[in-house]
């Protein structure tokens, strides 16, 4: 769909109330910590915004990332963030096929050249490019193509913005993320496993309002999501600080809610907002659940030791090594002590009289 | 001060709301409702609190609810789902819950004003009413 | 290689290579020590040499009566800071943790408040040490890189330990890092410097007593 129109006239096509939107934007003042009160100066901003092109690019991925956005049975609030962008090309939900969506995608790339957004999901593979490509094209080259007039780049998930599961040893098709490859583009990394839908909402929001994107960290993730570890804002830190951790599923402690540190929690070094902001609409969080914090939102989290060792752990065996070392180094000692005996005998057959330099 | 009557229907009736102690966050919190208050007293001006910003243990979210209370109005609006506004025991101090279609808070705040905006008739869906009317009449 | 990266290495390749070398250094160490062996005395033996031995390392232990007041001090801080060194080290749920994969059984721990105690116990207890090894005039004539390179390695671990358990300083994750590197240092270390007292200690006692007990003079 190309058309021009401002999304006060989209909505207005669509029968959405002005009231309704002014709803609409408190919810996303309040998800992106904003003032409330500036509500109204982005329902403004919104209001005259043109829509914006979006190109969505779907490359080595599960598809769990477009799935965590549009699981909507009803008209949601974040159904209709989706709606304020105009979405010019995305596999698996567009209408058209083929060809005919190639060159839907060709027409809004020059159309929009210098403002259109890029979205990418899942990882590329460099190792062959045959390994993954939509009508002869490689993901790299495809990739790379429609960059070159984005405005900016959102790598949805860690897939595309880590490498994800298709990076994790031994990394079989060479998957790269994104900024691996685009380093001229400002990109902007949605990290998580998948990761939470008002995350992604909450920064095509922020695109959408200010016209640029918010706070980066050293990963490239936005600090207002990302900013704080699970450890940080998890409710059940209080047992963490007592000292008080369940030793195994559904064991005393795992039923009373204990911390799950020693059940392999990555909270501590997990940056994500799960603690607050929760899942499938605030309903819970795989802590609150009873499972530790898998580490999702983090590059090469697949590799980090089992899911199951607790950070204080060591993900390798030290003990056959020790073992191995014992070993080595007493033979190391026998052979040793065995030469200066040998040495001692020498000198004592030789006669060989003490001197200051033998003490 | 009312004058004196000996009529028992002209004595004003004033609800209170129930004893609720106040703890750190809570009270702090009044303060700057207070505060807001009185900017709107003296001028009109209006303010916002986001309550999703605010730390609170689930028992101080409750004894904020008793210790604000329900006055004179509620109001609910059904705008891709519902949103529910009710004026607290202080005039002026207005409640502001937002719920989406499945029934989550999207959006919790107190608002000081006399009248919250979210209530107000939009001008654009006033324009567009005005246009859907004059159609209806020709 | 990233922050993550960097964590996986020291708690995989990075613990074997340091738990090898302590391993290996401490075998090799304790090992060579007895096989050199002892010049043979031809005198007679009046008394057994394995008795004397071991009651002199439990005597050694407790506090020698006789010592100058400042001997005193050394006595009492030094166990302050070995028994709150152990404490902390082997008392502490993460640390049981670690300990539990090396030696497949485990034991209780002992709550979080009472270890932060213990180590901060500890890591007064170390510069107590560290000033009068400065200012006794004796000691810091005598004292040589080792002693205050062994100090540090030995501070190190206790000091990013309280930071990491408080969340002072870096981030969970690299305080997590700096943490594990420098007990990796420390486990290094400890073979080619005097730490290796840990095992020596107790083979040096026992000798002396048994030098002692071979003598039939009571040890």
């Amino acid at each position: 769909m190309m058309d021009y129109e401002t999304l006060g006239e989209r909505l207005a096509q669509q029968g959405v109330s002005r009231r309704a939107f002014l709803k609409f934007c408190t919810a996303m003042a309040s998800l992106m910590a904003l003032p409330p009160g500036t509500a109204t100066a982005i329902a403004e901003a919104l209001i005259k915004a043109r829509r914006p092109s979006v190109i969505w690019l779907s490359f080595q991925e599960c598809t769990g990332c477009t799935e965590s956005l549009t699981r909507s049975y009803s008209p949601t609030l974040e159904s209709l963030i989706f709606d304020m962008i105009s979405l010019d090309y995305h596999h698996t939900l567009q209408a058209a096929s083929g060809t005919a969506a190639e060159a839907a995608r060709e027409t809004a790339m020059k159309e929009n050249y210098g403002k259109y957004l890029v979205v990418v999901d899942g990882s590329i593979p460099i190792g062959n490019p045959g390994y993954g490509a939509h009508g002869g094209v490689s993901f790299v080259d495809h990739l790379q193509q429609t960059v070159k007039g984005a405005a900016a780049i959102i790598a949805v998930g860690t897939c595309a913005a880590f490498g994800g599961i298709p990076n994790a040893k031994p990394n079989p098709t060479g998957a790269v993320s994104v900024s691996d490859l685009i380093k001229d583009k400002p990109i902007i990394n949605i990290s998580g496993c998948p990761p939470i839908p008002a995350v992604i909402t909450g920064v095509l929001a922020h695109y959408l309002t200010f016209g640029e994107l918010p706070e980066l960290d050293e990963l490239g993730r936005p600090k207002s999501f990302y900013g704080q570890t699970i450890h940080d804002r998890c409710y059940r830190r209080p047992f963490y600080d007592q000292g008080k951790f369940a030793k195994s599923f559904d064991d005393e402690g795992a039923r009373n809610g204990w911390c799950l540190f020693e059940l392999g929690c990555k909270g501590p070094t997990t940056h994500n907002a799960c603690a607050t902001t929760k899942w499938n609409g605030g309903t819970s969080f795989p802590i609150e659940s009873g499972h530790g914090c898998l580490g999702c939102s983090e590059p090469h989290f697949w590799d980090a030791g089992s899911f199951y060792t607790p950070l204080s752990a060591p993900t390798e065996n030290i003990a056959t090594v020790a073992a191995g070392a014992a070993v080595v180094g007493a033979g190391v000692a026998v052979a040793l002590s065995a030469a200066d005996r040998a040495k001692k005998r020498r000198a004592q057959q030789a006669h060989e009289k003490m001197t200051v330099k033998d003490l | 001060m009312s004058p004196p009557s000996n009529n028992l229907k002209d004595i004003p009736i004033y609800t209170q709301a129930e004893e609720a102690y106040s703890v750190g966050n809570i009270r702090a919190l009044l303060a700057e409702i207070a505060a807001r208050l009185e900017k709107l007293d003296e001028n009109g001006e209006t303010g916002m609190i986001d309550l999703n910003s605010l730390p609170f243990s689930p028992g101080e979210y409750e004894q904020l609810r008793q210790i604000l209370g329900q006055g004179e109005v509620s109001a609910r609006i059904e705008a891709i789902g519902p949103s529910e506004i009710i004026e607290t025991h202080y005039p002026g101090v207005w409640w502001v819950t937002h719920y989406n279609v499945e029934g989550d808070i999207v959006a919790d705040m107190i608002e000081i004003a006399r009248l919250p905006e979210i209530i107000k008739s939009q001008p654009e869906d006033v324009h567009a009413g005005l246009e859907r009317l004059k159609a209806q009449l020709n | 290689m990233d922050t993550q990266q960097l964590l996986d290495f020291v708690r995989g390749p990075g613990l074997q290579f340091a738990a090898a070398v302590f391993v290996l250094g401490m075998v090799y160490r304790m090992l060579h020590l007895i096989l050199l062996g002892r010049k043979k005395n031809l005198a007679e033996p009046r008394g057994g040499e394995w008795g004397p031995g071991l009651r002199t390392i439990w005597h050694r232990s407790i506090q020698s009566v006789g010592l100058t007041p400042r001997g005193h001090f050394i006595i009492i801080v030094g166990y302050v800071f070995h028994f709150g060194f152990m404490i902390t080290l082997l008392f502490l749920s993460q640390h049981i943790d670690l300990l539990r994969t090396l030696l497949r059984f485990s034991w209780p721990a002992l709550p979080p408040g009472l270890i932060t105690i213990a180590a901060i116990l500890t890591i007064g207890a170390m510069i107590a040490l560290l000033v009068h090894r400065f200012t006794d005039p004796v000691k810091r004539l005598i004292s040589d890189y080792q002693d205050y390179l062994t100090w540090t390695l030995t501070f190190l671990p206790l000091l990013t330990g309280i930071m990491l358990k408080q969340g002072i300083g870096l981030g969970y994750q690299q305080m997590l890092i700096v943490h594990i590197v420098t007990l990796e240092l420390l486990l290094i270390a400890i073979p080619f410097t005097k730490l290796a007292h840990m095992l020596t200690t107790f083979s040096a006692r026992w000798y002396n007593g048994a030098i002692s007990g071979f003598r039939g003079v009571q040890s």
